[in-house]
């Protein structure tokens, strides 16, 4: 392999991985900040202006805490489930292209980690091994509510992903792909030929699905306060919990980069605005629509979401993909 | 608005209403038609649209605290102060030592020598704050209104020496003119002679 990929990807990396580590940072202060006016509150003001230093202090708080690691713990599990977490949302990552090709002193850069043809299947499963973050977590804590936490964990992303991977199987049968770059040529033609149109069940259950692998709230069961202290993430204090918070939050960008890519024309121009601000765009409109929807609905009951999952969205999926697959064969 | 129109407001009528909650569906046909109903509803979106005004109109209710204070009640009870007479400075207290007496958690402590006038003044007069509960008898039982509650509800401190400071309370000398009659809780109401009435002798 030759010397100057290795150091593109290389480079690469880092720049997805600072990225999007800083991203979560900043992501957390604008939640608070938007949760805060839709609540008619301020939110942090005090740090830096506006609030803005707010992030930078949590980082501090966050490193210079205690790492608590409880008696009853297995210690080795604990200790590796928070990794487990952020680096199943990163390496997701390496599939996504982020933006279109531009080139720097006449070298392409394609920001696409890994062209791989199976791109959504390897988004989608590495998004799926991160259960073990919590389920991990939540085991090997010694903690009741952990415990549950971890179980809520297992019901919940194992029913998801049934119901992720049914919603996006229409549209893969339409684009004949699994390459997410080829999602986002098949829709290069403007508005008009964007899939959210031939697909809006499979575009709404998909999102409804993301909410619930990313963990936000209105199936925001595994750390739901009320009910089980903090979930999975109960024992854990300092870096080790911040890293369980940049994988929700990496996550969040994962499922509006690929919801962008399937549903709503990837980085294709649009209209006069350039593709990587279109995509920056779209993915900034759903990462608001997480916290949008985080300040309006309130949670469901954990059989409500099995409900919801196995006897509304599994069926509406399967149907989907029934009729489609009837509309291709036939028109 | 001033504090004391909100706490003056004793308009509170009851509007209840009551809502409407439909019958439970019994077979599954009827539950079948109720999550359709519930689905198709726009219930969600409203939520949405609610949040997102709330947002976009900016109506922010924060009081940022140590910067921005909510008015205080008039009646409030904070840290006591010890008035001076308005004309010649001269401390209200006469000595009477009522407020001594009353004070239901021994908090205050009085000391009086009669002066060369031979008027009774207190040479020393403290109240232990760590103690005191604020009940407002003290201000209620002065004849002179000489101790009153001021608006102070800031009182942390991190010596209990200073808890008891007579010269924190008492108004100071140049400050005299800036003292304001005490309308709050002891002081006789503005409509104070109007309420009084004949003492009832029929019996």
């Amino acid at each position: 392999m030759e010397t100057a990929f290795i150091i593109e990807t290389i480079v690469k990396i880092l720049v997805v991985l600072g990225l999007f580590s800083a991203l979560a940072g900043f992501a957390t202060y604008v939640e608070r900040k938007v949760l805060a006016f839709m609540q008619r509150r301020l939110g942090p003001m005090h740090v830096g202006p506006y609030g803005i230093l707010q992030v930078l202090a949590d980082g501090i708080k966050l490193f210079t805490k205690e790492d608590f690691i409880p008696q009853g713990a297995v210690r080795p599990i604990f200790m590796i489930a928070p990794v487990i977490t952020a680096a199943t949302a990163f390496i997701a990552m390496a599939a996504i292209p982020m933006f279109p090709e531009f080139t720097i002193g006449g070298y392409t850069v394609r920001p696409i980690i890994s062209d791989m043809n199976v791109g959504l299947l390897f988004v989608l499963g590495v998004m799926g091994i991160g259960l073990y973050g919590p389920l991990l977590a939540g085991m090997a804590s010694g903690n009741k509510w952990s415990l549950l936490g971890a179980a809520r964990t297992a019901i919940q992303f194992l029913s998801y992903e049934v119901v992720t991977g049914l919603s996006v199987l229409a549209p893969v049968m339409i684009v004949g792909s699994l390459s997410l770059i080829d999602f986002n040529n098949y829709q290069a033609g403007g508005v008009g030929e964007w899939l959210v149109w031939k697909q809006p069940i499979a575009f709404i259950l998909f999102l409804i699905a993301g909410f619930a692998e990313t963990n936000r709230t209105p199936f925001d069961l595994l750390e739901h306060e009320a009910e089980v202290i903090s979930g999975y993430a109960t024992e854990y204090s300092g870096m080790r919990w911040g890293l369980f918070f940049i994988g929700e939050y990496a996550n969040m960008f994962t499922i509006g980069f690929l919801a962008s890519l399937i549903f709503l024309g990837g980085f294709n121009d649009l209209w006069f605005i350039p593709g990587a601000i279109a995509i920056l765009l779209k993915v900034f409109f759903f990462i608001f629509l997480f916290i949008w929807a985080r300040a309006s609905w309130p949670h469901v009951r954990p059989d409500q979401l099995m409900w919801l999952c196995w006897k509304v969205l599994m069926p509406i999926a399967v149907v989907n993909v029934v009729i489609t697959g009837i509309v291709m064969m036939f028109f | 608005m001033s504090g004391l129109e909100q706490f003056q407001d004793r308009n509170v009528s009851q509007n209840y209403y009551k809502v409407k909650i439909e019958p439970y569906p019994k077979t599954p046909w009827e539950k079948f038609k109720r999550v359709v109903r519930k689905s198709l509803k726009p219930d969600l979106l409203i939520g949405l649209k609610i949040t997102l005004l709330e947002m976009l109109r900016f109506n922010i209710h924060t009081i940022q605290y140590p910067k921005e204070k909510l008015p205080v009640s008039p009646r409030f009870r904070g840290i006591h102060r010890l008035l001076r007479l308005l004309e010649s400075g001269n401390e209200r207290c006469i000595g009477c030592g009522l407020c001594e007496k009353i004070c239901i958690s021994n908090c205050i402590r009085i000391d009086t020598k009669p002066d060369e006038n031979g008027r009774k003044i207190p040479t020393e007069y403290t109240i232990n704050f760590g103690r005191c509960i604020f009940c407002g008898y003290c201000a209620e039982v002065c004849p002179e209104l000489a101790i009153v509650h001021g608006q102070e509800y800031e009182y942390a401190s991190e010596q209990r020496a200073q808890f008891a400071m007579k010269e924190d309370m008492l108004t100071p000398l140049d400050k005299l003119k800036e003292q304001k009659e005490y309308p709050g809780f002891g002081a006789p109401t503005p409509a104070a002679d109007k309420l009084i009435k004949k003492t009832p002798l029929a019996y």
